[in-house]
């Protein structure tokens, strides 16, 4: 892949580090490196697990299965950050968001590719495979 | 006097804020003992007849050992709960526990921190160890952000506004001109919070608390105690704990922990919302008031922001008078951790003792609520409602 000029929603120049990966939650990274978000369900009670572990905290079921979503989610909540400090601080204004997923839980998460102005909670929006480095990156969306 | 769970009530005897603001000469052990202390004249007794002490996140060292020999105390019972803002309201919950069941009899309460000065910034506690660290830590949320996201969906859900909003600070800076120690000492208008920097839509500037050096401490005490000791106190009627995260999700923005809290420490206490006479409320920042007086039942979801307006808040007459110190959005927020400062003015309230112009009349049953960690994440609420001693 070659290196963008400006920044894409692919690659939104926010900030952004390898994630700590642990055997909990390697599919999910895996996952999202491929494009794909993929997340835990619960085989005995069926909740879609949010953030992913090994033990399901709707019903304490320890026999889930990873499966690929759409990505596809709307905003639940969203602030524009005009101040902060630390390495954010450069990077103002960026969006802070939970987006809520089609298949259920509320992700934290940055839109990006997009005038911080025009947005509404219920926005419609898609997933960015934002890369950190070349094994990992950060699940941020853009409007569908 | 019926106290938690029809047990006699424990008695908060002491209650000392620390008078500064920036204390950039002071160890925070130091500010600790300087509040321990005046707490303790406070109640008349001495640190000889501490036999419980509790003490949170922000106690230095090895907490509550190190604490303890800073102090030269030798206590027989030791809790260091760490739920943010609101440990120390468990804290006195804990302790009226253990006085019930006649473990303790003096419990000495602690807080103290110097964020004004430098060090550790607001919302420190996570940690890359935390589990939920890889799926939120790289999204560039702080504290307040986090706190903007309840309030826009807030906004979305209910029809609040930035306005009602600041209708909160103005009722704390209304207060806090009263108090000679405020941070924030000045009177503002609506269109001045509203003119105030935006730092993180929709929450501005004087949406937030104050970021002050300080601490305060509190003095609880068996039936038994107080009673030899002559002083007016606080009788703890009623203690709720409640804990809001993500999970079992997804997460809901729109209330708090207290929603779980309020109701326990109501139940226990056998009085309603309607019955009390002053409220302190945790007010990291206005949207943080606004939810949790809904939460615990003084309006119901989604009408506080009409709840606030009109001076709602203000003492002596308003529907509910709150946080007449001025609270952490004027007066302190020491250690970035108003809890304490919640029961030390609760107890100002109920003992008569607040400052005139803000002291409720006839102040008989009064209630504290503290909120720890985070609105936009997981947080802990504890609710204690308190009645005067005879």
């Amino acid at each position: 892949m070659s290196e963008p000029t400006t920044p894409t929603p692919e690659q939104s120049g926010l900030p952004g580090h390898a994630p700590v990966v642990t055997p909990e939650t390697a599919p999910y990274w895996e996952g999202l490196a491929d494009g794909v978000v993929r997340l835990p369900r619960c085989l005995s009670c069926d909740a879609v697990i949010w953030y992913p572990r090994s033990i399901c905290p709707h019903c304490g079921s320890t026999e889930l299965e990873w499966f690929d979503t759409s990505g596809e989610g709307s905003i639940y909540s969203f602030s524009i950050v005009r101040k902060t400090g630390g390495r954010w601080g450069a990077h103002t204004p960026f969006v802070l968001a939970y987006v809520e997923l089609d298949d259920g839980p509320r992700v934290m998460t940055n839109i990006v590719g997009v005038d911080p102005e025009t947005l509404a909670c219920g926005d419609r929006v898609r997933p960015v495979f934002d890369r950190v480095d070349e094994a990992y990156a950060l699940l941020r969306f853009t409007p569908a | 006097m019926a106290g938690v769970a029809g047990r006699p009530g424990a008695h908060i005897v002491g209650a000392y804020e620390h008078p500064g603001r920036h204390l950039p000469d002071h160890t925070v052990p130091q500010i600790h003992a300087e509040a321990a202390h005046g707490a303790l004249r406070d109640a008349g007794l001495t640190m000889a007849d501490v036999d419980a002490y509790y003490c949170a996140g922000d106690a230095p060292g090895f907490g509550g050992l190190s604490m303890a020999e800073y102090l030269g105390i030798r206590p027989r019972y030791l809790d260091s709960t760490e739920t943010g803002g609101s440990s120390y309201l468990v804290h006195v919950q804990h302790a009226a526990d253990a006085i019930a069941a006649g473990h303790i009899s003096v419990a000495l309460i602690t807080l103290a921190g110097k964020p004004r000065t430098g060090g550790t910034p607001p919302g420190g506690s996570a940690r890359p160890s935390s589990p939920e660290s890889p799926f939120e830590s790289d999204f560039g949320m702080a504290v307040v952000s986090g706190y903007a996201l309840a309030a826009q969906r807030h906004m979305y859900e209910f029809g609040t506004t930035s306005a009602q909003l600041a209708e909160i600070k103005v009722a704390a800076s209304v207060h806090a001109q009263y108090n000679p120690n405020a941070f924030l000492p000045n009177v503002v208008t609506v269109d001045e919070v509203l003119e105030s920097p935006m730092v993180a839509d929709p929450l501005h500037r004087l949406d937030s608390c104050v970021i002050t050096d300080g601490g305060g401490a509190l003095v609880v005490v068996s039936p038994e105690v107080a009673a030899s000791l002559g002083r007016a106190s606080a009788v703890v009627l009623g203690a709720g704990f409640g804990f809001k995260g993500a999970s079992p999700g997804p997460i809901d923005l729109t209330h708090t922990a207290g929603a779980y809290s309020g109701p326990i420490a109501f139940a226990q206490a056998g009085v309603t919302p309607a019955d009390i006479r002053y409220a302190s409320i945790y007010d990291s920042f206005t949207i943080t008031v606004l939810q949790t007086i809904e939460d615990l039942g003084f309006c119901e979801k989604g009408e506080g922001g009409r709840f606030v307006s009109d001076g709602g808040l203000q003492a002596p007459f308003g529907r509910l008078p709150f946080n007449t110190d001025g609270g952490g959005l004027c007066n302190n927020h020491p250690a970035n951790r108003g809890g304490i400062t919640k029961v030390i003015e609760a107890v100002r309230q109920v003992r008569g003792e607040a400052h005139p112009s803000v002291q409720v009349p006839d102040c008989d049953l009064v209630l504290a609520h503290g909120t720890g960690g985070s609105l936009a994440t997981r947080h802990a609420s504890a609710t204690l409602i308190m009645t005067r001693s005879n």
